[in-house]
């Protein structure tokens, strides 16, 4: 017999029992699982994204049904799948307290002092090693759009400024955004905190003052007019309390990054 | 005496990672934490003694009678996964405990190299069959060994300070160059 008949001949059979083997393998040795964790894992986005605590949806599919945990992790999916998980699994849903992300930066390249030029890679990591890519504070944004090559929902865009902007109403508040930055300016807090100090500059206040006209110089007043809404805290200003923050300690911030959005 | 050799030969002197060089995917991906490490090691010891075996036997019984042995590589990469499946089948089914510690390692280990770098090899070198058990045991507890003793200089590499371009990836390939060179001191053990 010829050599190329042989072969296939060979071949064939080997795959074939080979072939036999794991359908009975798999018809012998099914194991039966929780067909809640399919049911589970066919509710949720699917996106992978890691902010319930579990590697991907598949794991905290799993973690639900065994009981491990509890039906609103999912941020992503809001109190809507939150409710038709906790269906699933005969509970109640609970709140989901929905977060998002804001942008603690407005230093952008208009009030921002720039001392260099950048030629380096287009990206924020890269420009965040190499000195950073010439922007003169050490705190602000870089503007290469590293978070919005993050967001996997098309929630945060780059505006003409070079600074990004969340959109509020697809933000999911997943954290993939605030994990790409590598200066961490970017914070996962709930959607009812809307008034912050937008920026997160740690230099002293004078060297706050030189660099961007937008940046919190810690003056010291707004927490002075309202001491229960805000502290200071290494030469930047954090609100606390929101609600506890005054219209007259947002109306004397002297470079206005202390706002309401 | 001889199969010690083979035996010996297989784990330290050509260690399949750190000699010839294969198997480095896993040996970089799942070298992060001891124990998993470990796992990672059992688990390709495993599915190497057993899949060499079955290697060799269709070799010797069914590609030499009909002289169809350039079929070799196929064969073995259809022997390595299907043996893959069916041990991962098995093991879901025989010891969950188990499967959960191996069962993410068992799809990986179907496209380890060094699995099927120690079926040919043992062709190669026309081991019998119980010299091709002994050296792909030695063959698996090298690559074992290796990953192991990786694991741990990664875990205490954690603590190191690491300049920043060389962190990850960077330092994990210096080290694993660093610990080829200490094993070319065993190279002298046998002559």
């Amino acid at each position: 017999m010829s050599t190329p008949i042989l072969s296939i001949i060979t071949m064939g059979s080997i795959a074939a029992i080979f072939s036999l083997i794991i359908a009975i393998a798999y018809r012998k040795l099914k194991v039966k699982v929780d067909p809640r964790v399919e049911e589970i894992f066919s509710v949720l986005p699917g996106v992978n994204c890691g902010a319930c605590g579990y590697p991907g949806c598949q794991n905290y599919a799993e973690a639900v049904a065994s009981g491990a945990a509890p039906p609103n992790k999912c941020t992503v999916g809001g109190a809507e799948v939150a409710a038709l998980v906790a269906k699933i699994m005969g509970l109640e849903a609970g709140e989901v307290e929905r977060k998002v992300a804001r942008v603690l930066c407005i230093g952008d390249r208009e009030k921002s002092v720039w001392t260099a030029g950048y030629e380096g890679p287009q990206t924020c990591a890269a420009a965040n090693v190499a000195g950073g890519a010439g922007k003169a504070c050490s705190y602000g944004c870089l503007g290469f759009g590293d978070c919005v090559k993050a967001c996997p929902f098309d929630a945060i865009r780059m505006n003409d400024k070079g600074l990004p902007v969340v959109y509020e109403e697809k933000c999911t508040g997943c954290g993939l955004c605030a994990e790409a930055c590598p200066r961490d300016i970017i914070v996962i807090e709930p959607i009812e905190k809307r008034t912050y100090v937008f920026c997160s500059s740690h230099d002293s206040p004078k060297r706050s003052r030189e660099v961007c006209s937008v940046s919190c110089i810690a003056c010291g007043i707004c927490v002075r007019l309202s001491p229960e809404g805000l502290e200071m805290k290494d030469n930047l200003a954090i609100v606390t309390d929101p609600e506890k923050v005054s219209d007259q300690a947002i109306e004397k911030c002297p470079t206005k990054v202390l706002f309401k959005i | 005496m001889e199969l010690l050799i083979v035996f010996i030969s297989a784990l330290l002197i050509n260690n399949f990672v750190l000699h010839y060089f294969l198997g480095i995917c896993p040996f970089i991906g799942v070298s992060n934490r001891l124990d998993s490490a470990i796992s990672m090691g059992m688990a390709v010891t495993f599915v190497m003694t057993i899949a060499s075996a079955v290697s060799w036997l269709i070799y010797y019984l069914i590609l030499v009678p009909f002289r169809v042995e350039f079929l070799e590589i196929v064969s073995f990469i259809l022997v390595i996964a299907s043996l893959v499946q069916v041990v991962e089948m098995f093991i879901k089914k025989a010891s969950p405990p188990l499967y959960q510690a191996l069962g993410i390692y068992l799809p990986l280990i179907t496209t380890n190299c060094a699995i099927l770098g120690v079926a040919l090899i043992s062709v190669l070198k026309e081991y019998s069959f119980i010299e091709t058990l002994v050296f792909s045991l030695g063959a698996g507890l090298g690559f074992a060994l290796a990953i192991t003793i990786m694991a741990g200089i990664r875990e205490e590499l954690e603590f190191a300070d690491v300049p920043e371009t060389l962190k990850g990836p960077g330092i994990t390939l210096i080290t694993a160059g660093i610990l080829a060179l200490a094993f070319m001191g065993f190279s002298g053990l046998i002559k």
